[in-house]
């Protein structure tokens, strides 16, 4: 079973409803820490040492955030800065994360569809997410596609609670090594691909 | 009014006015201000004032009377329990040992053995007043030698009490009998009843205090008369003054031991705030009129009886004081400060000699001496602590600068001075040593310099508002000033003085309060940092994380409050002059907390922001 890392950096997550239903007692699932950045860093002081150490307990690590102005709040930002050092995590001698897989979970206001050339947000998510996709090579991590909630000021409940359950599936699953990779990473979002395995699985 | 009355305020308050700056600027204490005013002013030099010292004096000892009150005030029982081995242990060494002396010496040259005993009594006593007046100013009452002066001095102030009990029964057995001179209902009676008397009269203060001066000033505080409160506390330190002197008994006694059971109640501060001003304008009344009834004529007259006499007593009391100061672990120079500040013969003497005379224990001339000799041991102490500090503790102690050439060496390197290494100062210091930056330390505490010198800090010993210390430090060099002294008064002395002559220095300073900050404003500091503000914060803010907030959020709203009180005190301080009545410190406290809890509720925005806050958009698509 694979140790699973969920680096979250939510600056009010007290006032976010889709993510308190998404991390509702995650932890209470086998393998998985969760690792509250803005709770545990509230002047922003990252403990360098500790969180390299969790990075190497773990084998998936996960970047949860709301998405603000295209890009994540402020402390994962400092977490990339002072955490994913060179020569450790990058460079010719900095092989500490090679092979762990990495991948973006995230919450954004705006709908899938308006996340496209020729409308007003102009550019699609995966494109909008390249700077991660290329740390994470940099530090010869596998960046397999995101997890997205869309409209989350739109959703209700009863959708949230849909949301919250696909996420500990997608856990879960990636949790029992089940996907291969390769074949995971042809899909936009990693929803996409939990959605059609379950259609397959209803069909047959 | 007469004019007669004018007259004598007039010379008194402008000798006090005069005088006192003079002495503050040449570094001397403003006891020696007014002891060399009232010289001044006295019968030997301009015979302002003459005859009428000695009313003077009786009217000026109040001032004693009302210290004594505040000093009872101070004096928490907690405090004084904490303190009762030292009290007992310095003052029973320091008195036993003195009156002992004094007494073989006095009987050797004459004294028959009562009167050798009651005076060997009277001077052994040293003087609150200037000791403590002393020791404030120069900011040393937190030292060892200030604690240990303040032990010794509580003793002899509580000690008096059974001596004024003692001295009719030594009476009783002199061979003159008690007759004539005033009239007190005391005089009247035999020795073990005036004895009684005074046990008496002792409970007596402790009960009123308890039942009727309590219950009297709640009442008078319902009123909500600030005036009427004012009126009320000196009814009281008078009153209980004037049944003392109606007994026969010393009313200083008497008001030590009412505010010693008023320290308990809830009107201690309200108290302290009203006597303070009017304890400070009759103190500095008294120690004129101390200088003013120095008996000149008596000194040119008998030259070597008085001078041997005033040396004899000194040089006596020092040297019990120093074994005294040795055996209880005062290091040389803090032992110096206390041996030498102790040294003269207290206020409390001229009670007792002019009891003893009263009781024709002793003759009135022989009074007069002892008088005399104590008001010039009065007025010799602050010199003597001046040529101490002066003199001979950079010859032998702690250093006051390293040898001139090494200095100047250091200087250069230096780029931060914190004066006063306390427990603010100190945190400091070590935070920039820790950063690599090292700072130049001054700090009067002698003990305190020691160590650091030890532990490799460069320290100058002495007191940091002296411009000669300032400079060797190398004020002229360093780019930054920290004034982290415990005293808001030293420190402000210290950024005025600072300004005039260092005016390219960079000045940061530690405030106590909001109102030292507003002081601090109003002399221009811009760089002032309040002591209680961000460790208080800090507090509240983990309080919040308690009851459940997210630690960022909490951090914010703690990061927002320090910057809205930062504010909120730059412009309270501009209106605070727009108030026109004078109001007295604890009650401007209370009213600018006022203030301050009106406009709180306004603050903290991000508890209620929108930032991050996914909620705010909804509905707008």
């Amino acid at each position: 079973m694979k140790k699973i890392l969920i680096l979250l950096a939510h600056p009010r997550f007290e006032k976010s409803r889709t993510n308190r239903f998404l991390l509702d007692k995650i932890e209470e699932q086998p393998g998985i820490t969760l690792n509250d950045l803005y709770e545990r860093y509230p002047d922003f002081n990252i403990n360098v040492a500790s969180e390299k150490a969790l990075l190497t307990e773990h084998d998936i690590i996960i970047w949860h955030y709301p998405l603000y102005m295209y890009s994540a709040p402020a402390m994962l930002k400092q977490w990339i800065d002072v955490v994913l050092e060179y020569g450790w995590a990058h460079g010719s001698r900095g092989n500490a994360l090679k092979d762990k897989t990495i991948f973006n979970a995230l919450t954004a206001g705006g709908a899938r569809e308006s996340y496209a050339h020729n409308e007003h947000n102009r550019f699609t998510l995966r494109e909008l997410l390249v700077p991660w996709e290329q740390t994470a090579a940099l530090c010869k991590m596998i960046y397999i596609p995101p997890f997205v909630v869309h409209s989350t000021h739109l959703l209700t409940d009863q959708q949230l609670v849909e949301y919250a359950r696909l996420y500990r599936l997608l856990l879960q699953r990636l949790s029992n090594d089940e996907p291969h990779l390769e074949n995971v990473r042809q899909y936009e979002y990693l929803n996409d691909w939990l959605l059609t395995d379950k259609e397959q699985l209803n069909h047959e | 009014m007469s004019s007669a009355f004018l007259h004598d305020a007039l010379i008194y308050l402008a000798a006090a006015v005069v005088f006192v700056p003079i002495a503050k600027k040449m570094g001397m204490g403003s006891v020696l201000g007014y002891l060399i005013g009232g010289i001044i002013i006295g019968p030997f030099f301009f015979g302002f004032v003459g005859a009428e010292g000695k009313d003077i004096m009786h009217f000026a000892e109040f001032g004693v009377v009302m210290m004594l009150f505040l000093i009872g005030l101070e004096l928490e029982p907690e405090k004084f329990w904490r303190m009762r081995k030292l009290i007992l242990g310095t003052g029973i060494m320091q008195m036993g040992a003195t009156t002992l002396l004094c007494f073989a010496i006095l009987s050797i040259i004459g004294f028959t053995w009562p009167a050798a005993l009651a005076c060997g009594l009277a001077l052994a006593m040293s003087s609150t007043a200037i000791v403590m007046q002393t020791l404030r100013e120069k900011g040393l009452t937190k030292t060892q030698a200030g604690k240990s002066s303040f032990a010794v001095l509580l003793f002899q102030d509580i000690v008096v009490i059974p001596i004024l009990a003692l001295l009719p029964l030594l009476a009783a057995s002199a061979t003159h009998a008690p007759s004539g001179g005033q009239s007190t209902f005391l005089t009247g009676l035999p020795g073990w009843a005036q004895t009684v008397t005074l046990l008496i009269a002792v409970n007596a203060v402790v009960l009123i205090g308890h039942f009727v001066f309590v219950p009297f000033l709640r009442f008078i505080a319902r009123i909500r008369l600030r005036e009427l409160f004012t009126a009320a506390s000196l009814l009281i330190v008078i009153g209980t003054a004037y049944l003392m002197i109606l007994v026969g008994l010393s009313p200083a006694l008497g008001t030590f031991l009412a505010g010693l059971v008023l320290a308990t109640s809830e009107f201690r501060h309200e108290l302290e705030s009203d006597i303070e001003p009017f304890k400070g304008i009759l103190l500095g009344l008294f120690f004129i009129a101390v200088g003013a009834s120095i008996n000149f004529k008596l000194i040119i007259d008998n030259p070597l009886e008085i001078m041997a006499l005033v040396c004899g007593v000194i040089a006596i009391k020092s040297l019990v004081l120093y074994a005294t100061g040795k055996i209880s672990g005062l290091s040389f120079d803090q032992n110096m400060i206390f041996s030498l500040g102790l040294g003269q013969v207290g206020e409390f003497a001229f009670v007792l000699f002019a009891f003893i005379a009263q009781l024709h224990i002793i003759s009135a001339r022989a009074s007069d001496v002892m008088m005399g000799v104590t008001a010039i041991s009065m007025t010799v102490t602050p010199l003597l602590l001046l040529l101490n500090e002066r003199l001979i503790l950079p010859q032998l102690g702690t250093r006051e600068a390293v040898e001139e050439s090494q200095a100047d060496y250091i200087e250069s390197e230096h780029p931060v001075i914190i004066a006063g290494f306390g427990h603010f100062g100190s945190t400091i210091g070590r935070f920039l040593r820790a950063s690599g930056i090292n700072a130049t330390i001054l700090d009067n505490d002698s003990d305190r310099v020691e160590l650091l010198r030890n532990m490799g800090f460069t320290v100058f010993y002495g007191d940091a508002t002296r411009l000669d210390i300032l400079k060797s430090a190398g004020a002229d060099q360093a780019r930054l000033l920290i004034a982290a002294i415990d005293s808001p008064e030293i420190n402000l002395d210290l950024v005025d003085k600072t300004k005039q002559e260092f005016p390219n220095l960079t000045v940061m300073v530690r405030a106590k309060s909001r109102l030292d900050a507003y002081e601090l404003l109003d002399a221009g500091v811009e760089n002032i940092y309040r002591e209680s503000l961000d460790t208080s914060v800090r507090l509240g803010v983990d309080a919040l994380i308690k009851l459940g907030f997210r630690k960022y959020t909490a951090t914010r709203a703690g990061q927002n409050f320090i910057k809205y009180d930062e504010e909120a005190l730059r412009l309270l301080a501009a209106h605070r002059h727009d108030q026109s009545d004078y109001i007295f410190q604890t009650r401007e406290q209370i009213s600018i907390q006022e203030e301050l809890l009106a406009n709180d509720r306004e603050v903290v925005p991000n508890i209620h922001d929108h930032a991050w806050d996914s909620e705010a958009y909804k509905g707008q698509e």
